[in-house]
């Protein structure tokens, strides 16, 4: 079993689907001969086609309505936005036609698409390169936003959500594209949509995220148990529609929970949750819920962004207090 | 400042000789424009063959007489309180109709929101249209038409789906072509412009419809693009782009076959601007004369579609007044059965709103769904 990373493994789950579905097709900006400009489409021009896996102009409005138009047609299209700071002319498109389509028509047409966007700091791009604003998605209704935080979960939830029948917004986090290598099975099967992955099970407190930032929640989860904490990590993974019953499970058993995202705080998916267990989760929490989470301000050039990035010291920080609290 | 000549030490260069203003013409365009029945009903150019057939002829005027008696009904349930906001087609059904004549049962029409023409010999109903604009997702679950896309209310943003129809159609070798019908209003946006680059970069078996009524509800065409013409647009993206009479269904009708039939056989797009007019107002939440002088639609009056055809018929001595009496009298019918079955819908469960989100409701909403259910007729509280 081959050892990749998740960029190698976002790359594997593209070419299973083109291999075992003829109307799976794959396009982007540069993703042809240049195989993407973080190689997550390698070689699938040349093993696939061009008709299969094509180049479009710089065209993201295009791009979205495209796949929308295609997969109206029945075609499963997997399309990439090169960088989520560019996919914003295509909320349009998923918000007023990709997300209704099937509401609209009373299920006459829908719409299975994937749009594909690498996103979140920490890589020291340049201007417009780092953001998370997965949230903008997340609040719409019809729609599916599902972010891997590993190689093995980038292969089985990418081919669940292009073989899901209505569209998803698949976002990668490109900080950690090559940060570690697990061993991948090319074997064709999907994981669950819809529902969070518990990365390790805990006593004491639930430590909440997505996305990069799992990998800092699972060090701040290490650093607990050194100080004898039992930290339950959970990665929420689909974060539209949320499987709040997991996480409310956890805090039902742990009564205490830490929210860890990258993405500015108001109105980001943790207000969410953090509202979800207020709701159903009160009675069993010892402690107010606490957000770890980049700020409310512009996500600042790479000579700042660690400072804006959630580091697994400040996640440790607020664990810590949701213990002294009770 | 030394001047330059004070360096000159007598060796001067002389330039080799140049001439200007010979700029080289690098490309070059014509716009056709295409009549065939002038506004008297007089044949402006050869009909084309389907057009020397009587049959042919009072199909499409039946189908426009049809979906204008449709149009003031709807304005009239309107009016009545029985439909929402409702967009008229009149004065513009050739070019609907133009285009639902032409195209194959197996091609898309990917529609705006005035080309119910098209839509009806499409095989939408009447009553689907009247559910749509009374509130009710059901009027776009059309019964007769698979494929087709619903109507599109933000503007020029099916231009893009149009291509990926388009693109699904060719890459499975198929002989069909998508058509997306788009307002002048439309073609200022950046969503047709990117769909017409692609279709001409990737020779895409789509046919585009600008239906240029004149006005993008009050800013008129003159005001909206200094581009003499809408179809030099496609120009640009290297496809053709031509104009004809756009009340003038025979002309519709013939250039949208012809350019289906290039699109069909691989020849790529077309884009084709048909020149028609809004008789009526933007939508029955508009007042025109706020803004549209009301001569200019006094004048544009001897334009009218049907009237033209009608004339062309009656001088040929194929249409007797009894007969169009009979076809009005039809028509009226076959709309009031239409209105009927509309009104006599029975209502829509609201929690269909969750039923069609998803292929399956996720666990998630299930208890909002719930929710829903348990208020009864009291409403979101
Ligand atoms: C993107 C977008 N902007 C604004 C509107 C509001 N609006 C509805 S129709 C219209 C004018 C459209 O003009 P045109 O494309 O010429 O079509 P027509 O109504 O004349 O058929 C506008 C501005 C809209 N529906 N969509
Ligand atoms: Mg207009």
């Amino acid at each position: 079993m081959a050892e990749l990373t998740l960029v190698e493994a976002v790359n594997l789950a593209l070419a299973r689907a083109l291999e075992i579905d003829p109307d799976v097709v794959v396009f982007g900006e540069d993703i042809g001969i240049n195989g993407g400009v973080f190689r997550a489409t390698l070689g699938l021009q040349a093993r696939y086609g061009k008709e299969r896996v094509m180049d479009t102009p710089l065209s993201e409005t295009l791009i979205a309505g495209m796949a929308i138009g295609m997969a109206a047609q029945g075609l499963k299209p997997v399309a990439e936005i090169q960088f989520m700071g560019f996919i914003y002319p295509t909320l349009d498109q998923i918000l007023s036609h990709a997300a209704r389509l099937r509401n609209r028509t009373r299920g006459r047409l829908h719409c299975p698409m994937v749009l594909r966007a690498p996103y979140g700091g920490g890589i020291h791009a340049p201007e417009h390169h780092s953001e998370s604003t997965e949230a903008l998605f997340a609040h719409i209704p019809g729609l599916r936003v599902v972010i891997p935080s590993s190689p093995l979960r980038a292969y089985g939830l990418l081919l669940a959500a292009i073989f899901d029948p209505d569209p998803v917004i698949f976002l990668e986090p490109k900080r950690i594209y090559r940060m570690v290598k697990e061993a991948v099975a090319d074997d064709g099967q999907a994981l669950p949509l819809d529902v969070c992955f518990r990365l390790r099970d805990g006593s004491d407190v639930t430590l909440v995220t997505w996305g990069a930032m799992t990998h800092e929640t699972l060090q701040a989860a290490d650093r607990l148990a050194q100080e004898g904490i039992s930290a339950e990590v959970i990665d929420v993974a689909t974060i539209k529609p949320i499987d709040s019953a997991t996480i409310l499970e956890s805090v039902a058993k742990t009564g205490r929970c830490v929210i860890v995202h990258e993405a500015a705080r108001a109105c980001g998916v943790g207000a969410e949750i953090a509202a979800q267990l207020a709701e159903h989760g009160l009675m069993s929490l010892y402690a107010p819920v606490q957000r770890v989470t980049g700020y409310d301000t512009i996500m600042p050039l790479f000579r700042l962004e660690q400072h804006y990035l959630p580091t697994s010291a400040r996640i440790v920080t607020a664990a810590k207090r949701t213990l002294e609290a009770a | 400042m030394a001047r330059a000549d004070s360096f000159a030490d007598g060796n001067s260069i002389t330039p080799p000789p140049r001439q200007f203003g010979q700029a080289r013409r690098v490309a070059h365009f014509e716009i056709k424009y295409l009549q065939y029945l002038n506004h008297l009903g007089e044949v402006a150019e050869e009909l084309p063959e389907f057009a020397q057939e009587r049959g042919q002829l009072l199909a499409l005027y039946r189908a426009m007489v049809l979906t204008r008696t449709f149009d003031k009904k709807a304005i009239a349930l309107q009016r009545t309180g029985k439909l929402g906001t409702y967009a008229s087609s009149l004065g513009q059904e050739a070019a609907a109709v133009g285009v639902g004549a032409a195209m194959a049962k197996q091609d898309v029409l990917l529609p705006a929101y005035r080309e119910y023409g098209a839509q009806f010999l499409r095989g939408v109903s009447m009553t689907e249209i009247l559910l749509y604009w009374g509130g009710d997702e059901r009027g776009m679950n059309y019964g007769a038409q698979a494929e087709d896309f619903p109507i599109c209310v933000p503007i020029a943003t099916h231009a893009p789906h149009a291509v990926g129809v388009a693109y699904a159609m060719k890459l499975r070798g198929q002989a069909r072509v998508a058509v997306c019908a788009l307002g002048d209003g439309a073609t200022s946006k950046g969503d047709f412009y990117e769909a017409v680059n692609i279709a001409g970069a990737w020779q895409l078996p789509l046919v585009f419809i600008v239906n240029n009524n004149q006005w993008a509800i009050s800013v008129s065409r003159a005001a909206q693009t200094r581009a003499e013409t809408l179809a030099q647009k496609a120009i640009a993206a290297g496809i053709p782009g031509e104009q004809v009479d756009g009340n003038d269904v025979i002309a519709v009708r013939e250039r949208v076959a012809q350019a289906l039939d290039t699109a069909r056989h691989g020849g790529g797009p077309r884009l084709i601007e048909a020149l028609t007019y809004r008789m009526g107002d933007h939508t029955t939440a508009d007042d025109a004369s706020r803004y549209r002088p009301g001569d200019e639609v006094e004048q544009q009056r001897q334009y009218d579609p049907i009237a033209r055809l009608h004339k062309y018929l009656a001088r040929c001595g194929e249409w007797s007044q009894q007969q169009d009496d009979a076809l009005y009298a039809e028509c009226e019918a076959k709309v009031d059965a239409a209105v009927k079955d509309y009104l006599a819908t029975p209502a829509v469960a609201p929690e269909s709103m969750f039923d069609y989100l998803y292929e399956k409701l996720p666990v998630a909403l299930r208890t909002q769904r719930e929710s829903l259910s348990s208020q009864g007729e009291s409403g979101n509280g």
